[in-house]
């Protein structure tokens, strides 16, 4: 199904429209501070907005918002826990995706939280995402804390997911060569509007 | 049994006490006495005007002034919930609740005592009204002001949390579920403890009066169970109706947490 944003006006960001795909991957770049996170949050229905957004042929306000993050789930830069074992947090213990996450394994998911290093907490936070079967993901930059080669499998792992599950994505990034790695297209927040880029560059 | 009067020279006797902690504090620089001092003035104007308000209430007993009186004590106490959070929720709202919260569940209970349990006649006579819905309202005040304040700073330092809990696709409330519960668990705490330390730990002050003032300790006791179950209720339910009122105006229409709804207070 695709995403799509129709004029849609968020902090500095003004009428701002895009279409994402399904099975796509947007990145969206820009430098700190000029709105990225909270175009997400906006997309997300965390931040009030203007504009319409369209997930297929469902409106944003046409739902109730909870059922509307269930569908498209955003996973932020700093992911938070609130249950003490890492598998309390998925939807179901028996789930074999958590085997397909780089580096994880079953045991994971009798871990207590507290011992997670950052960059496991941003995998297990994109797990904790997938696990929902959302139809489109907003990633906050997904591999801010991993080293070049989890990186990449990251990507790699994403990649597999969104492709079999035709999700739409739209991913935060400022790595050009990670851009060029993953993105099908390529946005840039310049000022109050976005501007398309070559996904190579 | 008579009653002891007190003169008024014995209680300048125990306020020359309190002036000399204040004197100790100012030696060993507490950085208490001014607090102190303003705090035990306060106490002698205002039981002394209440005294005389009291005096001039038994004497008339309409059922108007009693309910005037129920409503300057509603509102103040509506005001000191307000004042007492370090975050409030902007414009009447932080006022609304908590005296909305208060009204309901104190002024029920209360009614319900007079009405029911206790009986007298008439229903609202002000020995047994006022007293009652003073306790009532003490302690709900607690109660809800602290709820409200556990509810505001944990949803102030806790925004990240419930908001990734809502980009999970949680509703508000099951994203709340924690800090709700946190809440209503400050503001019943304080009755709690005391139903659990009477009479072991503490003798109630209501009991200590009743019996002073010459009542049999099984008829003191008697009010003061009744008062204390009385007193739990009227804040646990206060408290229920203030967190939930609370923190269904911390998010919008479309399930956003809505901070900027929230002003510090100082």
């Amino acid at each position: 199904m695709d995403l799509c944003l129709q004029e849609v006006s968020v902090g500095a960001l003004r009428g701002v429209s895009l279409t994402i795909g399904s099975g796509e991957v947007t990145c969206l770049s820009g430098p700190s501070g000029s709105g990225k996170s909270r175009l997400l949050r906006a997309v997300a229905d965390l931040d009030p907005h203007d504009g319409r957004i369209f997930l297929g042929e469902d409106e944003q306000n046409a739902m109730p918002a909870n059922r509307w993050r269930e569908q498209v789930i955003m996973v932020p830069a700093d992911s938070q826990w609130w249950y003490d074992a890492v598998g309390d947090h998925g939807v179901d213990r028996d789930d074999a995706m958590i085997d397909r996450v780089p580096g994880m394994g079953r045991e994971v998911l009798d871990w207590p939280v507290n011992r997670l290093s950052s960059g496991e907490r941003q995998r297990l936070a994109l797990w904790r995402a997938l696990v929902r079967n959302p139809r489109a993901l907003l990633l906050d930059e997904p591999t801010a804390n991993l080293d070049d080669d989890m990186a990449e499998a990251v990507e790699r792992w994403l990649l597999d997911e969104i492709r079999r599950r035709q999700m739409a994505v739209l991913w935060v990034a400022h790595d050009r060569a990670q851009i060029h790695r993953v993105a099908d297209h390529h946005v840039a927040i310049c000022g109050s509007a976005l501007e398309a880029r070559d996904a190579g560059d | 049994m008579q009653v002891i009067d007190l003169a008024w020279w014995k209680l300048g006797l125990a306020a020359f006490l309190v002036l000399a902690l204040a004197g100790l504090s100012l030696y060993g620089r507490l950085g208490l006495a001014r607090n102190l001092l303003i705090a035990a003035a306060r106490t002698v104007i205002q039981l002394a005007l209440i005294g005389l308000v009291l005096e001039a209430l038994f004497a008339s007993a309409h059922v108007y002034w009693v309910a005037v009186m129920a409503l300057v004590m509603l509102l103040v106490a509506g005001r000191e919930v307000m004042a007492r959070q370090q975050r409030r929720l902007r414009g009447v709202w932080a006022f609304g609740i908590g005296t909305g919260a208060m009204f309901l569940s104190s002024f029920a209970v209360t009614i319900l005592a007079l009405t029911v349990i206790i009986g007298p006649s008439p229903w609202y006579a002000p020995q047994y009204a006022i007293p009652l819905l003073g306790m009532m309202l003490g302690n709900t005040m607690t109660g809800v002001a602290l709820s409200l304040d556990r509810l505001n700073e944990s949803v102030w330092s806790q925004r990240a949390l419930i908001e990734n809990r809502l980009m999970l696709g949680e509703t508000w409330a099951s994203a709340m579920e924690g800090i709700r519960r946190d809440a209503m668990r400050s503001g019943m705490m304080p009755s709690i403890n005391a139903m659990a330390a009477a009479g072991i730990v503490s003798l109630p002050g209501m009991m200590t009066g009743q019996i002073l003032a010459g009542s049999p300790p099984a008829v003191a006791v008697k009010y003061q169970i009744l008062v204390m179950l009385l007193i739990s209720v009227g804040t646990g339910f206060g408290a229920v109706m203030a967190v939930s009122w609370g923190s269904r105006r911390l998010f919008d229409e479309r399930q956003r947490l809505r901070l900027d709804r929230l002003v510090r207070t100082q």
